[in-house]
């Protein structure tokens, strides 16, 4: 199972995938870490037959509302993406990865829903009080629970 | 009598856009009387964030602006503190900045061809649909994207924010055998981008050419990437330091970049189409026969070929890189040694999208004082608005959607970087 975690730590929430990433490590998984550029998460998932993929996300609910969805059939709604601050959203990279025949059998993704995605570190502390049962999320999709 | 008629066409979302903005045209009775791009970027948020920081965290600070073209931002940044500390890098670490921003063109340049600006002129509403039809041209596309990557990689320490970039060199120089391991994937690059030149030689253009005045970098005996005097179709020749007695900003309400503009002149377009056309005699064997060969002459005024120019630029940014890769001794330091003194110091290198330039004063310390920074979408946004109104005005046949189509893909011709933000560009072209 491969776990790609994507962020940016420079856009406040967007970075909270980062944050998942070094709780992951800390309890002895290895994730992959990417900034969101799509042929960077297109590699990360190459060769894997499963996936988590984390990432921020932004659909309305409120922030810190931590999402799973399965992406191995349907796209991802796009709604969730409204505020990705990476040059193409990962819903994109994913549908990409799906048209060029190199999605991951089973593709699970893991979203943070984000408050704030301005231009500096750090996260708001609903996003921040999150981190610990997205990591619980990925541990139950890695188990296969 | 005519009735008169009031048409608002809407797109909530333009994907294919890096930053977040909108465009308003409004016409009336057959003409456009308004033309806004729209730009909602928060302004200048870095020039005020860099005041009081250290003079060696300006290019990794700026390099945040933009997850598109921070070597850009570094490179430029680098350049006005070095400038300012009585600095020069030259030698194998100044060849490596070269080698760094090559890579940084592959991955843009890349990126807009085939993922950004194709789908307009194959009528595709994204690169995710035409990776269903034609899966085989968007994965030569992301191949060569990860050639630039690897490039950033090895080079710079990661493939979106180098980090290894500083103030008077690098923190580290690769080997030799490390920069030798890029060379396969970037001969294989070198091919895909001369294929890449046929295909868009054979889109479809509209019929449409402009006198620009054209501003690019200019340096003897190289295209410009990294160093240059800043020139003009119009004969501006000037030292980067002078950029501001011959270029303003001006705010205008509808948008939080400031315009650019010629003092005296007005719009100018800096970007691909002005490198190609300032230095063509300075490419490289092989992109200026890939650029004949598909008959594109540096008097090429019609922006939509911009697409042909990438893709000439990317046959050079690989070829280049193979030479800066063969021609490379392994330096002795990393850096110089930089000393803060105070003074003013200016930095322009040219992104993928156009000239970006800075200028910073720091004090005795090496504390950032002031910090303005220039960059290459809003240098051109009134060129993108001039564009827009003479587009719709020959286009006023075409029905809204088309229409609307027209001046997105007229949008996308400079593939403007309006911030990393959102991807959200909300455009409305009111008919009364």
């Amino acid at each position: 199972m491969t776990i790609v975690c994507v962020g940016n730590r420079w856009r406040s929430d967007d970075g909270v995938g980062l944050a998942v990433a070094a709780r992951l490590r800390e309890r002895g998984l290895e994730p992959v870490e990417r900034e969101g550029e799509p042929v960077g998460i297109l590699d990360a998932l190459e060769g894997a037959s499963a996936a988590v993929v984390v990432d921020a996300v932004s659909s309305g609910a409120d922030p810190g509302t931590v999402h799973v969805l399965d992406a191995s059939r349907h796209p991802l709604p796009a709604s969730l993406f409204a505020h990705s601050t990476h040059h193409l959203g990962l819903g994109e990279a994913l549908e990409l990865a799906r048209a060029l025949g190199r999605l991951p059998e089973r593709t699970l993704v893991v979203g943070i829903e984000g408050a704030s995605w301005d231009a500096g570190d750090g996260l708001s502390p609903a996003v921040a009080a999150a981190v610990e049962r997205a990591v619980e999320e990925v541990e139950r999709c890695t188990s296969g629970r | 009598m005519a009735e008169t008629q009031t048409k608002t066409i809407v797109t909530e979302y333009l994907a294919r856009v890096e930053g977040e903005g909108g465009m308003r045209v409004r016409i009336d009775e057959g003409r456009v009387s308004d033309v806004q791009l729209q730009i909602y970027e928060p302004p200048r948020f870095f020039e005020a964030f860099l005041r009081g920081r250290r003079f060696t965290e300006a290019p990794d600070i700026t390099a945040r602006i933009c997850g598109i073209c921070p070597v850009a931002y570094q490179m430029s940044a680098v350049h006005a503190m070095e400038r300012i500390c009585g600095v020069e890098v030259g030698g194998q670490l100044r060849a490596l900045r070269r080698l760094l921003y090559c890579g940084e063109w592959i991955e843009s340049h890349a990126l807009h061809v085939f993922m950004l600006h194709a789908p307009d002129f194959l009528g595709y509403e994204s690169a995710i649909e035409i990776a269903r039809d034609n899966p085989a041209l968007v994965a030569r596309a992301l191949d060569l994207k990860k050639t630039g990557n690897q490039v950033m990689t090895v080079v710079g320490g990661r493939e979106v924010h180098p980090i290894n970039v500083r103030v008077g060199g690098w923190y580290r120089t690769p080997r030799k055998r490390e920069l030798q391991a890029l060379v396969e994937p970037l001969e294989r690059a070198r091919d895909l981008s001369l294929e890449a030149v046929r295909f868009a030689a054979g889109l479809p253009f509209p019929d449409y050419t402009r006198d620009y005045e054209l501003v690019a970098l200019s340096q003897p005996g190289e295209y410009p990437i990294d160093l240059g005097r800043i020139v003009s179709s119009e004969g501006i020749d000037i030292d980067v330091s002078e950029y501001e007695q011959f270029f303003e900003e001006e705010h205008v309400p509808w948008s939080n970049a400031l315009h650019s503009r010629v003092i005296g002149r007005g719009s100018y377009l800096c970007g691909p189409l002005a490198r190609f056309a300032l230095s063509y005699d300075r490419l490289g064997a092989l992109a200026r026969g890939a650029a004949s060969e598909v008959g594109l002459e540096p008097s090429e005024r019609n922006p939509f070929k911009s697409i042909v120019v990438r893709s000439v630029e990317l046959v050079e940014a690989c070829d280049e890189a193979l030479r800066l890769i063969r021609e490379y001794e392994e330096p002795d330091e990393p850096a110089v040694e930089v000393e803060p003194r105070a003074g003013v110091g200016h930095g322009c290198t040219e992104a993928p999208r156009g000239i970006l330039w800075h200028r910073y004063e720091i004090d005795d310390e090496g504390t950032i004082l002031d910090a303005k920074i220039v960059p290459p979408t809003s240098q051109n946004q009134k060129a993108i608005e001039d564009d827009l109104r003479n587009v719709v005005e020959r286009s006023l046949h075409l029905p809204d959607e088309e229409l609307r189509l027209r001046c997105e893909q007229t949008i996308r011709n400079y593939d403007p970087c309006i911030s990393c933000a959102t991807h959200f560009l909300k455009l409305e072209v009111e008919r009364t």
